[in-house]
């Protein structure tokens, strides 16, 4: 199509598998090997062990893994929840505007602002959460929610508005309406909102390191007390935990996604 | 569709309704106020007596210069490996080139941080590459922010090429175009758009990125969202960092506005 001699393509695929490879792929593979590897002192890792991931699935690093799975459940679920609501309740009201703006905000301030704010509006009556873990949910879930609204309001505007109002005509009260067609055609766009939302809740760090108690400390503020005590080892042991339980989760809610399309 | 057949379609649509319907939306735009829109509120408030003292220190200017810097150099890099990288996709196929594009839409998802861990064996002081001082430099805040945010670039850029009519290019290649001017003229013009929008999109996050900064935590990187967790969580000093973190507010929602202006306009006109 754009290159069309054999040597051509060749030198081509060839600089894109050195830029894939290096620049994309190579970083994930490293924090995997490492994850194995008794030591790295030369090109390749050496003395290949089990000891890190033992490590990172023992005593505190366990329980923030249990943290971060209680948190991006809670955090995400009622993300979407919320997400969902809002989008489907601004769509086609003069609130619309309003709705996206405000939902968008929590994306476009940084991450860490969001959890300064929290802690400045949370550490003093008529909420005072600061020190329990719900801060760190709701830090979780004001994230989320932003994303799951985006992901609902996209669908809802690829749908066909003549099912539900067709149903209206036909005297479906409101409440039937959104129960029987309109939330499950949207079904296959909250579950892949879901998955997002437990994805991005397990790898937070901004937020979460702002506003976090000693007792709630999820799996990424694990991982940098690990590094920042000079055991990368284990630490990316701990991060292949992670990888490994977010992909885990993620295949499972697409599986619900893709049933739910199929319907 | 058997409804678009039955010719009803057309008639009420996307009109806001007059019912009372709306009171629905009350809950979660609460919600978000009462998380997210007083939170900032407060923090603007309780900055008041810090800005003198902050907007004068050369921690300050140093760390918003930083940021920009390594934003903007960082979108630079991510837009011209992002386009390489679609383009051999979209046009160049490969047995595989389906599954690499599936791997970039799972990357989004993945925390940034991963990158910043990576490059510690990499570049570290014993690692693979042994590169001394490169780990806390700027350079290498930069090159993990275009690793973790190349895919960003590429998804929007990946989706408008495969809506670009391949006999397109092999007219242009059949009247006597080479690959170099297929793409400037042809590709490029349509796929404009996308580039804008992925840019714009990485221009912010970059802005904004936090977990790449804190794990590479280099003493002579600090960017204004570093600086307002030092300020915030090491120091306790919460009116010092409510100002940095109104000055990044301002930063982030400015450009935001300006994009979604641009990118709003331009959607208008395509539609």
């Amino acid at each position: 199509m754009l290159v069309w001699t054999k040597p051509g393509k060749a030198i081509v695929w060839l600089a894109f598998a050195v830029v894939f490879g290096l620049l994309v792929v190579a970083p994930f593979v490293v924090v995997i090997a490492a994850a194995f590897a008794g030591s790295w002192n030369g090109v390749l890792p050496s003395d290949p062990t089990a000891d890190h991931l033992r490590q990172a699935l023992s005593g505190d690093e366990l329980a923030s893994l249990s943290v971060s799975l209680q948190t991006a459940f809670l955090g995400g679920l009622l993300a979407v929840v919320f997400g969902s609501w809002g989008a489907l309740s601004a769509a086609d009201t003069r609130f619309k505007r309003l709705a996206d703006a405000m939902h968008h905000l929590p994306i476009a301030v940084p991450s860490v602002v969001v959890g300064l704010g929290l802690l400045v509006a949370f550490s003093r009556q008529p909420l005072l959460l600061n020190g329990t873990k719900w801060i760190v949910v709701i830090a979780h879930l004001v994230l989320m929610v932003a994303f799951s609204y985006g992901t609902v309001s996209a669908a809802l505007e690829r749908i066909d508005p003549s099912y539900a109002e067709v149903a209206a005509s036909l005297g479906a009260s409101p409440a039937r309406v959104l129960w029987r067609v309109r939330l499950p055609m949207l079904l296959p766009a909250i579950a892949s909102a879901a998955g997002l939302s437990v994805a991005l809740s397990m790898g937070e760090v901004g937020a979460t390191i702002m506003v976090y108690p000693a007792s709630w400390r999820t799996l990424p503020v694990s991982i940098f007390a690990l590094t920042d005590r000079g055991q990368a080892f284990v630490a990316a042991a701990e991060a292949v935990v992670l990888l490994a339980t977010t992909v885990v989760l993620v295949l499972i809610l697409d599986r619900l996604r893709g049933r739910a399309a199929e319907r | 569709m058997a409804v678009e057949a039955l010719g009803v379609g057309a008639v009420v649509s996307n009109r806001p309704r007059p019912d009372g319907r709306w009171v629905w939306v009350l809950p979660p735009l609460l919600l978000i106020a009462v998380l997210v829109v007083y939170p900032l509120v407060l923090v603007a408030v309780e900055s008041a007596p810090a800005w003198g003292e902050v907007i004068a220190s050369t921690e300050f200017r140093s760390a918003l210069l930083r940021t920009v810097q390594i934003a903007v150099s960082s979108t630079a890099g991510c837009l011209v490996v992002g386009t390489f990288l679609a383009v051999v996709i979209s046009f160049v196929p490969f047995p595989g080139a389906r599954i690499v594009a599936g791997l970039v839409d799972t990357m989004l998802a993945l925390p940034s941080f991963l990158v910043a861990l990576s490059f510690t064996f990499i570049y570290g002081s014993t690692g693979i590459l042994r590169a001394g001082g490169f780990l806390t430099s700027p350079w290498a805040v930069v090159l993990a922010e275009v690793t973790f945010y190349t895919p960003f670039v590429m998804r929007p850029l990946l989706a408008a090429m495969s809506r670009l009519p391949r006999a397109q290019l092999d007219v242009a290649a059949s009247l006597g175009a080479g690959p170099w001017r297929v793409l400037r003229q042809v590709v490029l013009p349509e796929v404009r758009p996308a580039l804008l929008a992925g840019g714009s999109l990485t221009l912010l996050l970059t802005l904004n990125e936090f977990g790449i900064v804190l794990f590479l935590g280099a003493k002579g990187t600090t960017t204004l969202p570093m600086l307002v967790h030092t300020k915030g969580i090491v120091m306790f000093d919460y009116p010092g960092a409510c100002v940095i973190a109104v000055v990044q507010i301002a930063l982030s929602l400015g450009l935001y506005a300006v994009l979604r202006m641009a990118l709003g306009g331009r959607r208008a006109r395509l539609d």
